[in-house]
């Protein structure tokens, strides 16, 4: 067998492809109900069970159903978690970093298109503050797929996580802006602009206002298998072939996302100028800075070009 | 098929007219002294997402249309908690001119919790009364029954032409010249429109 480069497809990337399609929603809930729980021991509360996402996912898909403009949103939502799960597989699969990043940003429109097919002013608002988030992270996750590229050699997910190279050790502003923007991702305090998991928000439920039942079920499956491959980038910084990197890379996964719990509890929600001004400050400095220097000291490194 | 509906109830809550006492107690369920997120139970502020309807205070002829397209706007099986005397019969303010008595007065209540103001114990108690409800309409809905309307909901209309007929006749008692003229000005206008 062959892939698009005519490079020989391995029996690994297929289970992990497999793997990923089947397991992620389990392990995206999972991850979900121990935030929540960690984030209630952060506010002094017992809070629900382990097992809660999936039991509010298991209610939402036994609710009846009601759609708003004509089933145009049921449609928009659907996409998002089909292109959400092809993101996914083109990541697990080893495949084009960029490809993953384009796939990732056509899921998240989709969303957005969503919030506007229905004419409440807190979904379309909402819709607009997600393009505004976009806006904001875009720029840091197609610097992240650059530097790892410039790093490795390749944009393969593949050919990276199999380069001998620990990929962190060049690229720390990288991957100190790619922790910022996916706070934005993972949509935490500050940055829960466009849809909150806290309630009352002033925008109401923002951009899933207008989203009930399955659909809402479906968005939330879309968000688990998001999660887990945005953190699956966090692991690429790790990943050099051996497998104690392997192993300090998910322990890695693990401390960023306490991380991003510590700071949904310890911020308040922000504006989205700031959103936009630091996300992209952060960019430019760390981001930016380091694919400069990298630049410039290619040619004192053994790093493949 | 499992139902989860009774793991996993989310909450939406309005406030009538009321002094509020209610809809405070309300909110402290929420506090790490009670936290019934315990129970999968969170305080969504939109009806779309919401199982369980919680009113505090009564209803008044400003926030009937309010109360009943939250209930409306809000996807079956639901299930409607009145918090609060004033919600279950319109309280301390039943006599108020513009009071239509308890929410059972607008939309199907499910449960009541009395009280002034109802303690957060007791309001957890209710929503968990309110579950088992839930799971039997969950039941009845997936059987292809949809919520059934209660007989004598949506009676405030009945009620409210009542209590004007009343008055009216009051009126007339009082002042027969005062209340012919009334009627013929109604009259008038009525034609011109």
């Amino acid at each position: 067998m062959f892939n698009f480069y005519g490079d020989d497809i391995s029996a690994f990337q297929i289970i992990s492809l497999i793997l990923y399609v089947v397991l992620a929603p389990f392990a995206g809930g999972l991850i979900a109900g121990i935030d929540r729980k960690v984030t209630a021991r952060m506010q002094g509360r017992v809070g629900p069970p382990v097992l809660q996402p999936f039991y509010d996912v298991g209610k939402l898909l036994q609710k009846e159903a009601v759609t708003v403009g004509r089933g145009a949103q049921d449609f928009y939502v659907m996409c998002c978690l089909i292109f959400m799960i092809i993101a996914g597989a083109f990541f697990f699969f080893g495949f084009n970093l960029l490809m993953v990043v384009f796939t990732l940003t056509t899921a998240s429109i989709f969303l957005v298109v969503a919030g506007y097919s229905s004419n409440s002013p807190y979904a379309q608002i909402g819709a607009e503050r997600e393009l505004l988030q976009m806006m904001s992270y875009e720029p840091m996750v197609l610097l992240t797929a650059v530097g790892l590229f410039m790093v490795n050699g390749s944009f393969n997910v593949e050919n990276i996580i199999g380069n001998e190279v620990f990929s962190l050790k060049f690229l720390p502003g990288i991957f100190i802006g790619y922790l910022f923007i996916i706070t934005i991702k993972l949509r935490k305090s500050p940055f829960d602009l466009s849809m909150s998991h806290h309630a009352h928000q002033e925008l109401v439920k923002g951009l899933t206002t207008e989203f009930s039942g399955k659909t809402l079920a479906a968005l939330e499956i879309s968000h688990w298998y998001e999660n887990i491959f945005l953190l699956g980038f966090i692991f690429l910084f790790f990943a050099n072939g051996t497998w104690y990197m392997a192993v300090i890379g998910i322990a890695a996964v693990v401390v960023c996302y306490f991380l991003e719990i510590l700071i949904d509890n310890g911020y308040a929600r922000m504006k989205w100028q700031f959103t936009l001004k630091s996300a992209w400050i952060m960019t430019l400095i760390f981001g930016g800075a380091n694919i400069f220097v990298l630049y410039y000291l290619r040619g004192y490194l053994w790093l493949a070009a | 098929m499992a139902s989860y509906i009774t793991k996993s109830p989310w909450i939406i809550h309005y406030d009538g007219s009321s002094c509020n006492g209610c809809d405070i107690e309300v909110l402290a369920c929420l506090t790490p002294m009670y936290d019934v997120e315990r129970f999968g139970i969170i305080n969504t502020g939109n009806p779309k997402h919401a199982d369980i309807f919680l009113v505090t205070g009564s209803v008044n002829e400003q926030n009937i249309p309010v109360v009943k397209q939250i209930y409306d706007q809000m996807p079956n099986p639901k299930v409607v908690v009145a918090i609060g005397i004033c919600a279950t019969s319109g309280g301390i303010f039943r006599e108020c001119y513009n009071i239509v008595g308890g929410v059972d007065q607008v939309v199907p209540v499910d449960v009541f919790v009395p009280g002034c103001a109802a303690r957060p114990e007791a309001i957890i108690d209710g929503v968990v009364k309110g579950l088992g409800v839930l799971a039997e309409k969950q039941a009845a809905l997936a059987k292809g029954v949809r919520d059934a309307e209660v007989p004598g909901a949506y009676k405030y209309e009945e009620a409210a032409e009542e209590t004007a007929e009343a008055a009216a006749e009051e009126i007339a008692e009082e002042a027969p010249e005062a209340a012919a003229e009334k009627a013929a000005e109604e009259r008038k206008e009525e034609e011109a429109v």
